[in-house]
């Protein structure tokens, strides 16, 4: 078991680490500092400890695999409704750096029925080989074939490092296939690079609403996965000059080993869906009432935007839940997030803080959104947003 | 039927960690711990299905001593078991160790029909360990479950509408299996007074390694593949232009500010 201790002798009682703990383990009980059962042996103390009084010892871990004849990045292709997710070309963008930085290939991983039009999708996009499931039972996509295909196809092909997109997909069957292998997942990645001395992947990710971030490694097994978050990662470009190999594999799976079959599906009616979008709108309890939400249409749908909300709004049943921006609804990153009444509640700014611009439009010149704003306008929403949708339509002639 | 929910202690979300900005580091004053707000969904859930079809309700978190506050407040709203998973061996687990750990929890309870899950926990938000624990099992898994619609104890089947990006899926699953829940399947009930009474009597069972079916070299920061080699604060952001100027001014000022950035078209 891994042990950490506080040499009193050393420990001055300054509180650093009682600060840094992101786990609120640590307390100082007559000026030295003591560990108690929350901790959970992440080191953050043992780094900002300024006279070096924390020492923890993680012993050998039995969790060792071979790891010599794993090589390649691999991302996952994801499809949903008859065409590639956005994220899977970013992950491209990303694993193209990454195979770089490790001489390696970059592959895609693609499973379904009658699509290998996305494998060659894949291809101008960037990667060099595609291995590739056709068969009927993955023409929607389900947990256990997907997991499936994708442990056989690890298993045999042993990529070093495997990422999927951070979507109710990707999110869905990356855990099945990680818990199977009994290797590392990350989740919700916000960045990825390559240790240059160890080779190893970092991997960066928000926690705790987006307050702290860490970086964490994969060390004793492969491959080293991650979940990416959408929009995090630049789209490269698409030539379709490039060639590229298919390879493909069988599922080894029938219809009646899967438990579980998808009856029907129902398309929202948004037009724009928030994880996706460029531009959000998003309307909080200075609306006031539930038709008052027009205005935020309004704007929306003359900047080709989606509409948000915030918690307040979503729990007085103003609007629907698929809405809602935050800790307990949607995580997005739209390059314009305009809030309007929307106060700017911790749990709402974890849901939207690392957007490129936000704009605030607020009538309390103290509302912590503007904390955050890029730009604010201390105003009342009822003027400024129509007046921003007239003079939208103007310029843009609509 | 017979539901086991799990849940997960975390801090306060209406005070959850904040960066000095002088120091740098966390502050954690007052932060005081929480049911993880999709766990009370969840235990919600497992309430209405046991009220619906019949059976028990056992509710189970793996934490240090101080989370047996979650599992009374389960208990006060009509749970009908409750257990407290704690060894230091499970101390620095990762979701593989912990999905592992409470996977064992779960088969020592044992002859259960349906596992339920909140959709992710507010602190780590990593959505990983509902999938795990299915597949500890080798059960189906039916996550982002906003509305169960059907379950039919004697063909032991489950329908229900999971909140995708672009729409609802309706999907069957056989079970046992385990569902995850976001936040829009129900409204969870408040504990009563005679509930929160027993509850304080309550002596709660705890499950220490030794208890539980599992190989104890896949528990805790031991049996854990990831490592977290660095703690640090985001790039705080701070608070730019606030625009001058009557209605007029100001709108025709952002329109021109949010065109330089061509994306709007």
């Amino acid at each position: 078991m891994a042990d950490i201790k506080v040499l009193t002798d050393e420990c001055t009682g300054c509180g650093t680490c009682v600060d840094t703990c992101p786990f609120g383990a640590i307390t100082l009980e007559n000026d030295v500092a003591v560990i108690g059962d929350k901790c959970t042996y992440c080191g953050a103390c043992v780094e900002v400890c300024p006279v070096e009084a924390i020492v923890l010892t993680k012993d050998e871990k039995p969790v060792q695999a071979d790891i010599s004849d794993y090589k390649d990045v691999w991302v996952f292709i994801e499809h949903e409704r008859g065409k590639i997710s956005n994220v899977s070309f970013e992950l491209l963008g990303v694993g193209r750096k990454l195979a770089d930085d490790l001489g390696c290939q970059l592959c895609g991983m693609l499973m379904g029925y009658n699509v290998e039009d996305f494998a060659k999708e894949a291809i101008a996009y960037g990667a060099e080989k595609v291995y590739y499931i056709d068969d009927p039972v993955l023409k929607e996509y389900r947990t256990e074939p997907y997991s499936r295909g994708a442990i056989n196809l690890i298993r045999k092909y042993k990529p070093e490092i495997v990422i999927y997109g951070a979507t109710t997909q990707g999110r869905d069957f990356a855990g099945n296939v990680a818990t199977t292998l009994y290797t590392g997942l990350t989740a919700d990645c916000t960045g990825l690079d390559i240790d240059p001395e160890t080779k190893l992947l970092r991997q960066t990710r928000p926690a705790f609403g987006g307050n702290i971030m860490a970086t964490i490694l994969c060390p004793r097994t492969r491959p080293q996965m991650s979940t990416v978050r959408p929009k995090v990662m630049p789209m490269p470009k698409k030539d379709d000059s490039r060639t590229g190999e298919i390879i493909r594999e069988t599922l080894g799976m029938t219809e009646e080993e899967v438990r579980t079959k998808v009856l029907d599906f129902i398309k929202t009616e948004q037009k724009v869906n928030l994880v996706d979008a460029d531009i959000i709108v998003s309307g909080g309890r200075g609306l006031g009432k539930p038709e008052n939400f027009k205005v935020i249409r309004e704007l929306a749908d003359v900047l080709g935007a989606a509409v948000g909300a915030s918690r307040a709004t979503v729990d007085a049943g103003w609007i629907p839940y698929e809405h809602q921006v935050g800790q307990t609804g949607k995580t997005v990153r739209p390059i314009v997030y305009i809030a309007c009444g929307i106060s700017g509640a911790i749990q709402h700014l974890a849901g939207m803080k690392t957007s490129d611009v936000i704009v605030a439009i607020n009538k309390d010149p103290d509302a912590p959104i503007f904390k955050v704003a890029t730009y604010g306008i201390v105003g009342d929403l009822f003027q400024v947003v129509p007046a921003l949708t007239e003079k939208f339509k103007k310029r843009l002639g609509k | 039927m017979k539901i086991v929910v799990c849940i997960k202690q975390v801090p306060d979300t209406e005070a959850t960690v904040e960066i000095d900005p002088e120091t740098k580091t966390l502050k954690r004053e007052g932060v005081e711990s929480i049911t993880n707000p999709f766990d009370e969904f969840a235990v919600e859930e497992g309430l209405l299905t046991k009220e619906k079809y019949g059976g028990e309700v056992h509710v189970l978190t793996m934490g240090p001593p101080q989370a047996k506050d979650v599992l009374k407040n389960a208990y006060a709203v009509g749970a009908d078991y409750v257990y407290l998973i704690s060894d230091r061996a499970f101390a620095g687990a990762d979701t593989w160790a912990t999905a592992y750990t409470l996977a064992g929890a779960i088969k020592k309870i044992g002859d259960f029909d349906l596992v339920i899950c909140g959709m992710e926990a507010t602190d780590g938000n990593t959505a990983q360990v509902g999938p795990g624990i299915a597949t500890q099992l080798n059960i189906p898994q039916l996550t982002y479950v906003d509305k169960v619609t059907e379950i039919d104890p004697e063909n032991k089947k489950i329908k229900v509408e999971r909140l995708l990006e672009n729409g609802k899926e309706i999907v069957e699953a056989k079970l046992p299996a385990l569902i995850t829940v976001v936040k829009d399947i129900n409204e969870p009930r408040l504990p009563s007074l005679f509930g929160i009474k027993k509850a304080a009597k309550l002596d709660i069972p705890t499950w220490t390694a030794d208890d539980l079916p599992v190989d104890k070299d896949k528990l805790g920061l031991k049996g854990s593949p990831t490592e977290v080699i660095k703690v640090f604060p985001p790039e705080v952001r701070t608070g730019g232009e606030i625009l001058e100027g009557d209605i007029d001014e100001v709108t025709s000022t952002l329109v021109d500010k949010l065109m330089d950035l061509k994306v709007i078209k």
